[in-house]
């Protein structure tokens, strides 16, 4: 695979220039945050889908108007709700994703909640796929109306030998995310996999590899397992689709294809903070900038904010050195987290930085990270935060 | 027969919270409701024809999980959502 620039990527936007706005995921429904030009004043709207689980909600980059959003309700399971207005007005998907049925006798798997979103390919208007809970990969070639699991990965012998058993998960069950499409080529794919690891196609799904090789395992005995992984949140550079950066359970990790070994960078964070987190965000324009939020993974992991003091941690030169970005958020006695879909940046120059937390705040950065702002307070347990730019 | 909705299933239903099914079995009536109520059926079954985890289905007033239930045209068949908080 050659290593290659993409032309065309995000167009910076010299601020002041359009509204930007933050669909925001709850445990309990949608809400949607509108900005002012400059990114100065906001405005809530919603709730949307009430009492329902809203894990992820993504624009169609592709036409600018259709909106998916992956929901499930207490009682009646999961579904996908599909709006072609921006998210105005929403209508639920005529087949959801399911798993195959499995002959009489036999045990099969049931979705329990669908985790990710990513719009296809450039080149493949209407084209979708989405990650499920338990693990499992479907695919929409109709805007989202309608889904098909993906035979490749969904029947693959080995899926549940990557994944593992009840122990190997995250609390509240397995998790397919990370769906990765190089720009280049609508046949490579990544897909990360909470437990499982990271893995590659290079036939659009119907075979996969994984790609975990240096990448801590630290709960399997074995020191550099092939799969068993917990990437946490795995992004892939537009203008550079060749570099990989991952959060995982383990650390702060880069790769270089062709390279096939991460190499990890979260040990130049400061020790009492470390490099154990769920979101990374990557700029939209320059590769080797990034930002992770870092979360309490020692000893009983308690995945808060650091000794209750919350920061966004930024690189300017991949990893090699971090910079604490604290200023306006709480001093102390802040032991929220922000969760692994719950972090998201805008295209504008500066960069404006989004992150949700469990406590329910929006705080918001026009300054690539510089100074934090808080843009909505109250809400329910934040899952998803995503940024659309019309 | 008679088809009692909980509120949970009432989006699908037109804001309807009784609606007729016809069948002979709990199947067939499901099977109807999904003809008249497009969405309903996978709110309550799922993709391996079982009663969703937090969703209870009577006929009467006995509880079932089996799809193949015979009913008949004087039963009642319920839907509802299962107590599953505190």
């Amino acid at each position: 695979m050659a290593k290659t620039r993409v032309r065309a990527g995000p167009k910076a936007t010299k601020t002041p220039g359009g509204p930007v706005t933050v669909f925001v995921g709850t445990r309990k429904g949608l809400w949607c945050l509108t900005s002012d030009k400059a990114r100065r004043t906001w405005r809530l709207s919603g709730p949307t889908m009430l009492g329902c689980v809203v894990h992820h909600v993504r624009l169609d980059p592709r036409d600018k108007k259709t909106v998916l959003m992956a929901s499930r309700t207490g009682h009646l399971g999961p579904t996908i709700f599909r709006s072609a207005d921006k998210g105005r007005t929403w209508k639920e998907a005529t087949k959801p994703p399911a798993f195959a049925k499995v002959p009489e006798g036999q045990t099969g798997w049931v979705v329990d909640h669908t985790f990710w979103l990513t719009p296809g390919h450039a080149s493949e208007p209407g084209a979708w796929w989405a990650g499920t809970s338990p693990q499992g990969l479907f695919r929409s070639a109709d805007g989202g109306v309608t889904w098909e699991g993906v035979p490749g990965f969904n029947e693959n012998p080995m899926r549940e030998k990557w994944f593992g058993g009840l122990k190997d998960q995250t609390p509240d069950g397995g998790k397919m995310h990370s769906i990765l499409i190089d720009p280049r080529d609508k046949r490579h794919m990544y897909i990360g996999m909470s437990g499982g690891g990271v893995f590659e196609s290079v036939d659009q799904g119907a075979t996969w590899k994984p790609l975990n090789k240096g990448c801590l395992a630290l709960f399997q005995p074995d020191p550099d397992p092939e799969y068993g992984h917990d990437p946490h949140d795995v992004k892939l550079h537009p203008l550079q689709p060749d570099r990989l950066y991952q959060q995982n359970h383990c650390g702060i990790y880069k790769m270089d294809r062709p390279t096939a070994r991460w190499e990890r960078i979260g040990t130049t964070m400061p020790k009492q903070v470390g490099d154990i987190g769920f979101p990374i965000v990557l700029h939209p324009r320059d590769p080797d900038t990034l930002w992770v939020v870092p979360m309490d993974g020692q000893a009983v992991w308690p995945r808060t904010s650091p000794q209750g003091k919350p920061a966004v941690f930024m690189s300017r030169n991949a990893g090699k050195s971090w910079k604490r970005q604290d200023a306006g958020l709480p001093k102390s006695q802040a032991w929220w987290t922000v969760k692994r879909q719950a972090f998201a940046g805008d295209s504008r120059d500066p960069v404006g930085l989004y992150f949700g937390t469990t406590s329910g705040e929006i705080w918001a950065s026009r300054d690539e990270g510089t100074r934090w702002t808080p843009i909505a307070r109250h809400l329910p347990h934040v899952y998803s935060i995503t940024v659309a730019e019309y | 027969m008679r088809v009692f909705l909980s509120t949970h299933f009432q989006s699908y239903s037109g804001g309807k919270g009784a609606v007729e099914g016809r069948g002979a079995t709990v199947a067939d009536v499901l099977a109807d409701l999904e003809r008249q109520f497009p969405g309903l059926r996978f709110r309550a079954i799922d993709e391996q024809d079982h009663v969703r985890r937090h969703v209870k289905l009577y006929v009467n007033l006995t509880s079932i999980e089996d799809l193949a239930t015979p009913v008949g045209p004087s039963d009642e068949l319920h839907l509802l959502g299962a107590l599953s908080g505190g």
